[in-house]
């Protein structure tokens, strides 16, 4: 395939498909890394809060712990979810219209 | 419940023929793996033909070594609650790989991170920069791995130390040697899977004993060691530790060749997002069955006998074993540590070996020009060389406090690799010069800060206080490195590398080359 790459990089498909990615992208980073450090800090700052007793057997912070976990995995899901169906046919799109040209 | 006398530290009839059958099984494997490894995909990325389900317990094999399934329990067991703490740092990483490096690791590389950072750049500088940053990681995990599985099965089957390293490191090199990436996979796959069906079966045979409800267990634990287990102790007290903490485990994940390497083993960017997704799935599953051991070995073992026979609380998941299954059991889940040990060095050494072959061998000293035979029987060389230094120096560091060398691994992969990596990928003006301070300035801070901190400076070397405040560096290394890489760009800037960036951009997003 010969094809200008500036050309390819100022098109509104692709200028939109990297938009999307990004967002995407930033959007999932940050909820994972806001709960991660949120977590952290919480455990520096107030030990109290997540040491606090549910029932004889369960504190605070074990669901928590529990949730940050289940999380991070449902996170990826997410993405995978969302990249391997909307993602990859909009790249399969501009891939398609590159060789007809 | 009373003290009983563990046979741990005798020889273990099921433990040796579960042992023995693993050994044959995965050398049979190599041996066929062997046949199919001919070039150098074979070698490096087992011809790119391993299904991302298979890649994701792969992935999650790498990752889960003997010291998170042994280690982590027995934290968990001494201290409570502040041992999910530290599984769950050791699972955040893994979105940040998918989110931010898996696209463009998977289109612009070839077999290492490396290929990535040196697409549009200088290769020779940049190469080297790179190997540093690689090898040191390998290093300082292979050290940690290597010095741990010989104390381990000094204690387990009564082994000498030297002994168990050079059996450790022989089968180690068989692996890697003859079967590649293929056989290193295989061997990965079955120890994850080994090791979840043991870590399983062995929650199971705890939870058996409370009703089947987890709150009973932790009740029990209450009851008999106080409210403190079920709350955040001392792991996390200062923020700014628990900060840099937090980045050298999340970014860290993130810069380990090893697992980097794997992308490249699956046919396509969508099973390559799958295997992540399998990955953290399977690791997160690890860590929530680590924590019930734990509390199961805090309350079914007992705190006095678990720290009575290993300090760091290594033994409990064993000691755990043979109180709910006896010794049958307790050798089935000591010859799972072992072969989570082989497995997680193996594809060390493998990560180890590429970067010496196919970034510095080809890339730098040939410039590029090396034939497949060539390449492989080099990637081959390298990869005794490195089974051999393994073995050199886990017998170096015998009887030494090598447990920081994780979190300086995790350092400069979080310091070095992770921050060259993403700059390049993201910033156009990103030049050769900025790629080498970058990495050179995040290895170095993560080498000297740690030596500096109290992980070292006082745990290691018994000073009274340490010269540098944080356990971990990456706070101070990862910020200087993005700097260092920022600065560089800026005296020097690559116009060569500024008009390949479109290009570059355009592949990172469809995967395919248009120039």
């Amino acid at each position: 395939m010969k094809k200008d790459p500036d050309a390819i990089l100022n098109s509104t498909e692709f200028k939109a498909l990297v938009a999307r990615q990004w967002s995407v992208s930033a959007v999932l980073s940050i909820i994972m890394l806001g709960v991660y450090f949120g977590f952290i800090l919480v455990l520096a700052f107030d030990k109290g809060l997540l040491g606090g007793m549910i029932t004889p057997g369960l504190s605070v912070g074990i669901p928590i712990g529990l949730f940050v976990i289940l999380l991070a995995w449902g996170l990826t899901g997410v993405y995978v979810y969302w990249a391997n169906d909307k993602f990859d046919s909009a790249v399969n799109a501009i891939r398609q219209s590159l060789r007809r040209d | 419940m009373d003290q009983f006398t563990t046979t741990i530290g005798q020889p273990n009839i099921t433990s040796i023929l579960f042992f023995f059958v693993f050994i044959t099984g995965t050398l049979f494997i190599t041996y066929f793996a062997a046949k199919k490894s001919k070039t150098t995909a074979d070698f490096y990325a087992a011809g790119g033909g391993i299904s991302g389900f298979q890649n994701g317990l792969a992935l999650a094999g790498d990752y889960m070594s003997a010291a998170s399934f042994l280690g982590i329990a027995g934290l968990v067991s001494l201290k409570g609650y502040d041992g999910l703490i530290y599984s769950i740092g050791f699972l955040v990483g893994w979105p940040i790989i998918m989110f931010l490096i898996a696209e463009p690791l998977r289109n612009l590389g070839k077999y290492t991170f490396a290929d990535v950072v040196a697409y549009r750049l200088s290769q020779k500088p940049v190469r080297i920069a790179a190997s540093i940053g690689s090898l040191m990681t390998v290093c300082f995990y292979l050290i940690a791995q290597m010095v741990g599985s010989g104390a381990l099965i000094h204690m387990v089957f009564g082994l000498p130390y030297e002994l168990a390293i050079v059996l450790v490191g022989a089968v180690m090199i068989c692996y890697v040697l003859f079967g590649g990436m293929l056989a290193t996979t295989w061997v990965q796959i079955i120890k994850a899977c080994l090791l979840l069906t043991g870590a399983t079966a062995l929650v199971i045979m705890v939870m058996a004993k409370f009703n089947y409800n987890p709150v009973e267990l932790f009740a029990a634990a209450q009851a008999k060691y106080g409210d403190k287990v079920l709350a955040p102790g001392g792991l996390v007290s200062n923020p700014w530790d628990a900060i840099s903490l937090g980045l050298a485990l999340m970014f860290g994940t993130a810069g380990l060749p090893h697992i980097l390497m794997r992308f490249y083993t699956v046919p396509d960017a969508k099973a390559a997002r799958k295997s992540v997704f399998v990955a953290t799935g399977f690791i997160g599953f690890f860590y929530i069955l680590t924590f019930i051991i734990g509390f199961g070995a805090m309350v079914l073992v007992g705190q006095d006998v678990i720290s009575g026979m290993d300090k760091g609380g290594n033994m409990a998941a064993l000691l755990l074993a043979e109180v709910t299954g006896g010794t049958v059991f307790l050798g089935f889940i000591a010859a799972v540590a072992f072969a989570t040990i082989l497995a997680v060095v193996a594809g060390l050494t493998l990560a180890g070996a590429t970067t010496l072959s196919h970034d510095l061998y080809v890339n730098v000293f040939r410039g590029g020009k090396a034939n497949e035979q060539e390449e492989v029987r080099v990637a081959k060389i390298a990869t005794l060389c490195l089974g051999v230094l393994a073995v050199v120096l886990g017998l170096v560091f015998k009887g030494q406090n090598v447990a920081f060398m994780v979190g300086l691994a995790f350092a400069i992969a979080a310091s070095a690799n992770f921050p060259a990596l993403l700059l390049s990928i993201m910033w156009r003006r990103f030049s050769t010069m900025g790629a080498v301070f970058s990495i050179v300035t995040g290895t170095t801070l993560a080498v000297v800060l740690i030596v500096i901190s109290p992980t070292v400076w006082v745990s290691v070397l018994h000073n009274p206080t340490a010269i540098f405040p944080l356990k971990n560096p990456a706070l101070i290394s990862m910020t200087g490195a993005f700097l260092a890489g920022w600065f560089g760009s800026i005296i020097k800037r690559d116009e060569r590398a500024e008009s390949l960036y479109p290009e570059q951009k355009v592949r990172n997003y469809l995967g395919v080359s248009v120039e």
